[in-house]
């Protein structure tokens, strides 16, 4: 929302940074960094776009993904010849983006009337029941064993499944998505979400169905989470109850933290910052130890820099320049705004 | 959806008509029996003690809280069971005794709000060929209550006053056909407060405006007809001149009767 040159410059910049970092890179770097960093920063996306925008979180956005990723793998190539109804790569993908927008739309029609905490538990529930039903259900799941051998197409000569190309894709798919949901906070349909965030009965009064609105914020975020979910089977080669357990979920919770809600590029930094500690962590600490640390970081980010890695660089670019801007409202703000409550009844 | 702002321009049909409204919240009767009808272009205020019924009356043509008994017609057409987006897009407008704004988005963002409410196009994930309009439109919100210096500040960063203005503005999207105002002039300062009754003057004839009001100056100087309410009921309704002179009216302010 500033309009000021400076973010536009850093962005170029980091722009050409991505897109010249494969040539300088080694392929633990491109795709365990790289890509890695862009998939989880595109299903930590589809949440900013929820809670930053929307005042909604989501913990159901990875079992989302999860959606995605075992369409992928039910009806495409796998190792096991028995599986898979190895139907055309592009239908494919239609089919696992389309099946993670509707499970988006269900998931919000759902948690609709439900807002701040009450949202949280409620997708969270979800998220959770779909960890329990792959793990039991034989039929779409292949239950605890899951899909394995699942791998990028190649195209047009291209082979996705190389390193560098992997990781342009990602970087298209999130570039692309990232400037989709900046571009859709503008729009009449972002703008308004944004005014269901600060107040949804006032909304309503506007001749917002305030509902509907919130359903169909909750499909786009399908559809990104899906697309993310897309990617991400591709780069792990495989998807199991393991991949859509509770702890993931809230990973994509922490990214969002860690980033910071207030913009969407919190996703991918937050990303990139939960993938390096995971990544080198145990350099310096136990692997048990991993989740204590994380904890600890998390915690010292919610205690000190509540809008996060993003709140941080704005505060600073706010200080250089007009100190008279009031530090704005971290996001999810919709705890308090019940449209029942507020205003009471007193004439 | 395409936009439909209902509009009757005829004066035998009336712009707004309450007959028998009830609302009750659990065992607790807010509003009792309330008839009323005003006129196409009418200026009314409605006052009384706290605790009258008066937020709970709008609250129920609005349809943040409908009746639980009774019907409300607008311009004609029974809204009684209608969801509160769906009254605004026929042409009813309010603002709320504290002003509620999108606190986040700027005074620019709030109109467009605003402006799309009414036009349409509320899920569009693109601006659309009459951005050019909506943006017009805009502009003359701003105008129209003197906010244009106030258009690229976010809600949250302005003064009460010009909160209460920008709120004016945006129930003026569109032009309504009628306006609920609930108490406009409340924590303002005595100049904000003749700004206000210009602006309040200087709107069209063709809007019908319902205003509450404490304030009795400013209540019966602008209204034309009075609605006096007194515990969930209309207790009376008259001219000013006739109201302000009523000694019963002046009991209940000074808190002489109850029930």
């Amino acid at each position: 929302m500033t309009g000021s040159l400076s973010p536009k410059w850093t962005g170029t910049a980091f722009l050409a940074a991505l897109v010249l970092f494969p040539l300088f890179a080694t392929p633990f770097w491109i795709v365990q960094i790289g890509a890695q960093t862009m998939i989880l920063g595109i299903i930590a996306l589809s949440l900013v776009w929820l809670a930053g925008y929307g005042g909604m979180v989501s913990m159901a956005q990875l079992v989302t993904a999860g959606l995605a990723s075992y369409v992928v793998a039910y009806f495409g190539v796998q190792s096991d010849p028995a599986l898979g109804l190895r139907l055309p790569w592009g239908l494919n993908i239609v089919l696992a983006i389309a099946a993670g927008t509707a499970f988006g739309i269900a998931v919000g029609m759902i948690a609709v009337r439900c807002f701040g905490i009450y949202m949280i538990m409620i997708t969270l529930a979800i998220a959770v029941a779909f960890f329990y039903l792959a793990r039991q259900n034989m039929g779409f799941f292949n239950a605890y064993n899951g899909f394995h051998g699942i791998r990028a197409p190649a195209l047009f000569g291209l082979n996705l499944r190389d390193p560098i190309a992997f990781y342009y894709l990602c970087l298209l798919c999130g570039v692309t998505l990232f400037g989709f949901v900046v571009a859709a906070a503008r729009t009449p349909f972002g703008l308004a979400l944004q005014g269901i965030r600060d107040n949804p009965r006032r909304m309503q009064s506007l001749g917002y169905n305030v509902a509907v609105h919130r359903v169909l914020a909750f499909g786009i975020a399908g559809f990104i989470a899906a697309i993310g979910g897309v990617l991400r089977v591709w780069y792990a080669g495989s998807v199991s109850p393991g991949s859509v357990g509770v702890g993931s979920s809230i990973s994509i919770l922490m990214i969002a933290i860690l980033g910071g809600m207030t913009h969407p590029i919190g996703a991918f930094v937050g990303a990139l910052l939960f993938n390096l500690i995971q990544n080198f962590a145990i350099d310096f600490i136990d692997r048990e130890r991993f989740n204590t640390m994380i904890g600890i970081i998390l915690l010292a980010i919610i205690l000190f820099m509540p809008s996060g890695l993003v709140g941080i660089a704005d505060r600073l670019r706010q200080d250089d320049k007009r100190g008279d801007r009031p530090p704005r409202q971290t996001a999810p703000n919709a705890g308090k705004k019940s449209p029942n409550i507020r205003e009471g009844n007193h004439p | 959806m395409p936009v439909s702002t209902f509009k009757s321009q005829t004066d035998d049909v009336p712009a707004l008509v309450l007959s028998s409204v009830g609302r009750r919240f659990g065992a607790l009767v807010a509003l009792q029996d309330v008839t009323l009808t005003l006129r196409h272009g009418e200026r009314r205020a409605i006052i009384g003690a706290n605790g009258a019924g008066k937020t709970t009356l709008f609250n129920t043509i609005t349809g943040d809280f409908p009746p639980t008994s009774g019907r409300i017609l607008l311009a004609g057409r029974d809204i009684t069971k209608m969801p509160p987006q769906v009254r605004t897009r026929l042409g009813l407008r309010r603002t709320y005794q504290t002003p509620l704004l999108l606190d986040q988005l700027t005074v620019r963002e709030n109109f467009y709000v605003a402006v799309r409410g009414i036009r349409g196009g509320r899920l569009h994930l693109w601006r659309g060929a009459d951005a050019g309009a909506d943006e017009q439109e805009v502009l003359r919100l701003a105008q129209l209550t003197g906010v244009l210096p106030l258009l690229d500040r976010r809600a949250v960063e302005i003064s009460h006053g010009e909160r209460r203005q920008v709120e004016i503005a945006m129930a003026l999207a569109g032009t309504p056909d009628v306006l609920l105002l609930d108490e406009p002039a409340a924590g303002l300062s005595p100049g904000d407060r003749g700004t206000l009754t210009a602006l309040l003057r200087s709107l069209p004839k063709s809007i019908t405006i319902v205003l509450i009001e404490h304030d009795m100056d400013v209540a019966l100087g602008f209204a034309e007809f009075v609605t006096v309410m007194h515990n969930g009921r209309v207790f009376c309704e008259g001219l000013p001149a006739a109201i302000a002179a009523d000694p019963r009216v002046h009991e209940i302010y000074m808190g002489h009767r109850h029930g």
